[in-house]
């Protein structure tokens, strides 16, 4: 098995920030994949299939935390990632 | 005593959801769980109790699929309030913990568990952040119903409730909202809870009248009293007496002529019977407001609230954030102005982002106009942001916080600035742009001839302007009372300004609490002010009002008035000349 591990920095846009909706998006598509995604901000790193875990990292809007992602899939992953990030889970704004 | 003549009894709380309802209390019981505490001895019983740990987890998470699936339609586009649920009650700070828990510190499940959402509340209480903080409140709701599950004791289930109700519970979670049979509940109370709970926007998805926060609700109402629920302004009437039911029954019928007058009438223009055209604008803060802003009638925005962005970010938003933030907003509203309103943070939005020593006096203290003149680039930040939105819509700026002429010229320059770096750089913005200032601090009033002649308009603040002329801290109980917009010298600080504004020739408007009530508006209007911002819930009313008045009539009404000596008697004439006039009485609190 070829365990690539991808890691980028996000940066979060949506004005809330990373609250409920937003975390439960990025365990819902942690979910899909089989690779492990770890979400990093000052130094600490959680679990990307752990809702409460990336509540409390505590993210408002503007802030970069870094996402690694390690499996098989990881390139899908990422790139689905990014995008969700990217499209501000789907708040518009 | 027989519950059905129980002794009348008001309760106020936090109206959440709009309507007027009267019918029988339903009390659930949501009484905690009482939680034993055991220590296990023998290894089989560590493992049994980890498995009786999982089953539990096992059926809350089919007991809260179930619910997902029979959401109500209305509410389907929030079922991923239960989707995070299900994804609480899978976070390995949940599962993993409390099995290590048993396991290690050889105790049963409901104690491990316990410990569990002890240190997850822990982590959370850390958080700054007050709304990723308020969801402890869904870790403890699905705990509680795990552990329900491991005690084996069923929670009444509110859909079996067959009679119309209004329910009266400690609190309702968002799936206990799913739950209801919303054919026969006819509203809700609860003693916590608030405007932004997930069981408020719940409500309001099904239309469901509403009050919350209220506190003692449980231990006051007692299964089967008379409820009178008021969801517009808040108020909870046990066991009224028959006057009171009939008072109701009229506030019922005007809040549904107040709900079909929206529909049918609040396009029409705000023209008086003597033919002034009043223009009628909307106070936004939220985008959600700003959708609405035309659904209710409003000509615009009066006043567009930019802190929201200031207090979300994590330092000061970028000029990016804020471009496409206020883009949004002129494009919205466009082709009616805009008012944007310039940062107004300090004193009780105070910004721990900035390193401002502690003030004993924040209202007076370094806030609005002041720190944005202190903080210069972050207020160019801003300038150029809104310059750069001029371009989707009308668009007018507004400074807070005027306290005399320095402060224009002051903010003006560094406006001027602003445009010059974007004409350097090329970028355009509308080069007619009109600048005002909001006049709030009495000393502005007094200086409104000089002001007059630097500034496009003015905008009367009257919230502000009421707590600095009186010295009023309205948010101080003690002396709350005496925050009074009829006194003859507020009164007598708007004819001021208008005057200053009509010998200028530039326009004048009024936004604050004052815009948006019916006994103030007639006079507002005799005093001259031609154009009124206020809480758009409150435009369809307040222009119904104004298209039944002249303003000949009320300036002979209110000829007078500002002669009078105190606040009390220029109520009282106020009251007694409009009463006749102001058909329908207020439905809706709340203003600027």
């Amino acid at each position: 098995m070829k365990r690539i591990e991808l890691a980028k920095k996000l940066k979060i846009k949506n004005k809330l920030g990373l609250h409920a909706r937003a975390a439960a998006k990025i365990v819902q598509i942690s979910n899909q994949y089989e690779s492990k995604l770890f979400l990093k901000k000052d130094n600490r790193e959680v679990d990307g299939r752990n809702i409460l875990s990336i509540l409390t990292l505590s993210c408002p809007m503007g802030t970069e935390i870094e996402a690694r992602v390690v499996g098989e899939d990881s390139e899908n992953f990422m790139e689905k990632l990014s995008e969700l990030f990217e499209q501000k889970f789907g708040e518009g704004r | 005593m027989d519950n059905h003549t129980g002794e009348q009894k008001r309760l106020r709380g936090i109206a959440v959801s709009p309507g007027i309802i009267i019918g029988k209390a339903h009390l659930v019981y949501r009484s905690k769980v009482k939680i034993l505490y055991q220590y296990l001895i023998r290894d089989e019983q560590l493992n049994k109790e980890v498995k009786r740990f999982e089953k539990a987890l096992s059926v809350t998470e089919n007991q809260i699929l179930n619910l997902k699936n029979r959401m109500p339609d209305q509410v389907k586009e929030h079922s991923f309030i239960l989707d995070s649920c299900l994804m609480i009650l899978k976070d390995s700070m949940i599962t993993d913990s409390t099995i290590q828990r048993i396991l290690n510190d050889k105790i049963n499940a409901e104690w491990a568990l316990q410990k569990s959402v002890e240190d997850i509340s822990q982590v959370f209480d850390q958080i700054d952040d007050d709304y990723i903080k308020s969801r402890i409140n869904d870790v403890e709701n699905v705990t509680e119903r795990v552990l329900r599950n491991l005690s084996g004791k069923a929670q009444e289930s509110l859909a079996g409730i067959s009679e119309r109700v209004i329910i009266v519970a400690h609190d309702l979670s968002p799936a206990d909202m799913t739950e209801l049979n919303i054919d026969k509940v006819m509203g809700f109370i609860t003693n916590v809870g608030g405007k932004t709970s997930h069981t408020a926007i719940m409500a309001q998805a099904l239309e469901l009248p509403a009050v919350m926060g209220l506190e003692s609700a449980t231990d006051q109402v007692e299964d089967g009293d008379l409820l009178i629920l008021d969801g517009n302004t808040g108020d909870v009437i046990i066991n009224p007496d028959d006057i009171e039911i009939n008072n109701y029954k009229k506030k019922q019928i005007q809040h549904e002529e107040y709900k079909s007058l929206i529909v049918k009438t609040s396009h029409l223009p705000a023209t008086t019977l003597d033919g002034h055209r009043i223009v009628i604008k909307a106070n936004v803060e939220f985008f959600e407001e700003v959708m609405s802003v035309r659904d209710y009638g409003g000509e615009g925005v009066g006043l567009f609230r930019t802190e929201l962005l200031y207090l979300k970010s994590k330092g000061f938003p970028t000029e990016e954030e804020l471009f496409e933030d206020y883009r949004e907003v002129v494009e919205t509203i466009a082709p009616d102005p805009v008012t944007i309103r310039t940062l107004d943070l300090g004193g009780d939005k105070f910004d721990s982002k900035l390193e401002i020593s502690k003030e004993t006096n924040p209202a007076l203290g370094l806030r609005a106009i002041r720190l944005c003149l202190k903080e210069t680039e972050m207020f160019k930040t801003q300038l150029r942001a809104i310059l750069r939105a001029s371009i989707y819509g009308e668009v007018q700026i507004m400074f807070p916080m005027i306290s005399g002429l320095q402060e224009v010229l002051d903010a003006k320059k560094i406006l001027g600035q602003a445009k010059e770096d974007l004409n350097r750089e090329k970028i355009e913005y509308d080069h007619e742009i009109k600048v005002g200032i909001m006049i709030e601090i009495p000393s502005a009033v007094t200086m409104a001839e000089v002001l007059a002649k630097h500034v496009d308009f003015f905008n009367i603040g009257t919230n502000d302007l009421i707590q600095y002329a009186l010295a009023i801290d309205r948010i101080n109980e003690h002396v709350a009372y005496m925050y009074q917009p009829f006194h003859p010298a507020i009164l007598k600080m708007i004819q001021q300004v208008v005057n200053a504004a009509r010998n200028a020739g530039i326009n004048v408007s009024l936004c604050g609490e004052m815009a948006g009530d019916p006994l103030c508006v007639p006079i507002l209007l005799s005093i001259g002010i031609n154009e009124l911002s206020m809480n758009a819930r409150t435009i369809p009313i307040i222009k119904k009002i104004i298209r039944s008045i002249s303003i000949e009539e009320t300036c002979d009404d209110f000829e007078n008035v500002t002669e009078l000596s105190t606040a009390e008697e220029v109520r009282e004439y106020v009251f007694d000349r409009m009463k006749s006039k102001v058909p329908v009485s207020p439905p809706l609190a709340g203003g600027g």
